[in-house]
């Protein structure tokens, strides 16, 4: 069962970054993240969504410092992640783990699958080396791969596989924590069921906390507890997954939901389409971000003055001047 | 139903492997495509999806080579027996083509409006003061806003969704009978994804276009086909009206297919995966090329290969299960 302490606690989390090119000495910062707060409890499996572009995979990578934050902190298991020294970071590092979009780019194509996966263990010195040939081999058993495959290398192995590798990979440090970013979405529906029901699974049998970053929302609704949708770098929306689904709040969400294109002719949502496409992150709307393309009835001159902050509506707290 | 425009029977097409043999990543497709019609080719990577498309206009890339037998009717007419002219006037006049990725068909070093132009110029002797206005007024029809200040624009200025745009605008741009859309919106967000889907549906009413929509992504073939074709291993394994698909799939793969998408409606279920993956073209497993990963797989399925049966009208499959039905 979970305890509600919070394992991760995200507090005003903000990461620009500098554009620099040739001819521009001075360029206005792209706002990839510009103040996002949240918390994850042990065992719960928070999703991230957000079209391309919103800030929800530098979320995922600043939490972990893979990224050097500009503001804001960030509490794991009470530490502060952004003030940790090189060698205790690395320590803490064994706790987080991440799981990438690109199960190609991520595996060492010279790099037998069994050694991959053992390089964790050995670095942490997890276990005497002598068992960690049978620790792969249960690591590779729990992602639903042949023993076989510690021997192969990665160019043998299909889409689906190869995430399951990134996935063996990911756990052999035994974390507590893994930000899964997009970890599907490079897959064929028929195996991405497969790799979606793999992660439940682990999930549930190791009590993982999970922050699982997609853009699709019926994903997400098969892991997620809680979800958070993301509008260039700033949250939207956050509420109980169901019920995000079921009354979202925010414009925005609205939107996204009914865009979501659903195999199946009989359901009829009111079909929302929005105008124009996200704003660049360099230079956002003035007040709230989402107001050039807002359709709500009661859209006035204050959503282009003030920025909504999040707050509470029903089992929401949506960013939405006009949301109930 | 209306008339057929385009009629593809048999299509094979082989390339040939490093061990001299020959992979037929496409092999004995068939299917009509009706004026007016969104027919959706619905299937996984490696099906054969994007190379049936491209073998339409007769592009599939070499060494690959579309294997004689196959038969391509476009209005009554024989693509494969056209010589070089007659193919490049069909290509992009009659037929046209709208790729996933805009960013690579179209030329960074011109403006929208200057390969529209080109365009329209190519296939019509018209003035290019004639040539701009129309082209200001196809970007205007897809839903474009300030298309005087679009028109001179280069690519890199625009967003995907409205490079998606202009490469719809210039296959129009010739007046095309058919417009052949590979993944049209894979590249983009799902609420720009909505825009181009509307735009590719009212020109489908407005100029009785033909559209065939290839995807892989059943979630948008719900709502914007009237019919659907879904391929496995190189094969059409079950053609419906979308209504009859997505109510009634009798494929064990259409079946599968349905069962692992996600959905948002109704109650949470873990998702069912079909076991395995899609088989290598260079080795289709014997008798029906599903059978490895079917869950009603029968001895019969693993000797013999399943012909094509109608279930009703209009409804057909590659199984041996209708055989069964129809006893």
């Amino acid at each position: 069962m979970s305890d509600h302490r919070g394992l991760l606690e995200v507090v005003d989390l903000v990461k620009h970054f500098r554009t620099t090119g040739l001819f521009r000495t001075t360029a206005s910062p792209v706002r990839a993240v510009d103040g996002v707060s949240f918390t994850i409890a042990q065992g719960e499996t928070l999703g991230l969504v957000g079209e391309s572009g919103c800030g929800k995979s530098t979320v995922g990578r600043t939490i972990l410092r893979l990224e050097e934050p500009t503001g804001g902190s960030v509490q794991f298991e009470g530490h502060d992640i952004f003030s940790l020294t090189p060698s205790e970071l690395r320590t803490l590092r064994r706790r987080m783990q991440i799981v990438f979009q690109d199960p190609y780019g991520s595996l060492n194509p010279r790099m037998r699958v069994g050694r991959a996966v053992a390089e964790g263990i050995e670095i942490h010195r997890l276990a005497p080396r002598a068992e960690i040939p049978e620790r792969v081999g249960s690591l590779l058993a729990e992602v639903g791969l042949d023993p076989d495959a510690a021997e192969r290398y990665p160019h043998e192995f299909s889409g689906g596989q190869r995430q399951r590798i990134g996935i063996a990979r990911a756990l052999a440090v035994e974390p507590v924590f893994l930000v899964c970013d997009e970890p599907v979405s490079s897959l064929d529906v028929s195996v991405q069921a497969q790799v979606v029901n793999l992660l439940a699974e682990l999930q549930r049998a190791r009590g993982l906390s999970l922050l699982f970053i997609a853009h699709d929302l019926a994903i997400v609704r098969q892991l997620a507890q809680r979800t958070l949708v993301m509008y260039l770098g700033r949250v939207v929306e956050t509420a109980p997954t169901e019920s995000l689904l079921a009354t979202p709040r925010h414009p925005y969400t609205q939107a996204l939901i009914s865009a979501a294109p659903e195999p199946d002719p009989t359901v009829t949502r009111s079909r929302i389409v929005l105008g124009g496409e996200p704003p660049s992150p360099s230079a956002p709307p003035s007040g709230c971000a989402f107001h050039p393309r807002c359709f709500h009835p009661k859209k006035d001159t204050r959503c282009q003055r003030e920025r909504p902050e999040l707050r509470q509506v029903g089992d929401s707290a949506a960013a939405c001047h006009h949301a109930e | 139903m209306t008339a057929p425009v385009l009629e593809v029977r048999d299509l094979r097409i082989a390339f040939p492997t490093r061990t001299g043999d020959f992979a037929r990543p496409v092999d004995g497709v068939s299917f009509i495509l009706h004026r007016g019609e969104t027919l959706a080719l619905v299937g996984e990577s490696g099906c054969g999806k994007t190379l049936t498309s491209l073998a339409l206009l007769r592009l599939v890339p070499a060494p690959g080579r579309i294997e004689p037998g196959s038969r391509l009717d476009f209005e009554g007419r024989d693509i494969m027996g056209l010589d070089a002219d007659e193919l490049r006037a069909i290509r992009g006049k009659d037929i046209a083509m709208v790729f996933q990725d805009p960013m690579s068909s179209l030329n960074p070093v011109f403006t929208a409006g200057a390969q529209i132009i080109e365009t329209i110029k190519a296939h019509e002797s018209e003035s290019t003061k004639a040539a701009r206005d129309r082209a200001l007024g196809l970007l205007r029809e897809v839903g474009i806003s300030d298309p005087e200040l679009r028109i001179d624009q280069y690519p890199h200025e625009m967003s995907g969704g409205m490079r998606q745009r202009v490469m719809i605008a210039m296959a129009l741009a010739t007046e095309p009978g058919v417009l052949i859309a590979d993944e049209p919106t894979t590249a983009l967000d799902v609420t720009v994804q909505a825009q181009i889907l509307e735009i590719l549906d009212r020109l489908r009413e407005i100029r009785g276009l033909a559209v065939l929509l290839i995807t892989h992504d059943l979630g948008i073939v719900a709502n914007r086909a009237d019919r659907v074709a879904v391929m496995y291993a190189g094969r059409i394994v079950e053609e419906a009206s979308t209504r009859t698909l997505f109510e009634a799939p009798s494929h064990p793969y259409t079946q599968g297919l349905l069962e692992s998408v996600p959905r948002l409606t109704g109650p949470v279920q873990s998702l069912k995966p079909i076991p395995g993956t899609v088989p290598d073209p260079a080795r289709w497993p014997a008798g029906c090329r599903f059978h490895p990963r079917c869950p009603k797989v029968m001895a019969r399925c693993r000797a013999e290969d399943p012909s094509r049966l109608a279930l009703a009208d209009g409804h057909h499959m590659a199984c041996w299960l209708a055989e069964e039905t129809a006893r």
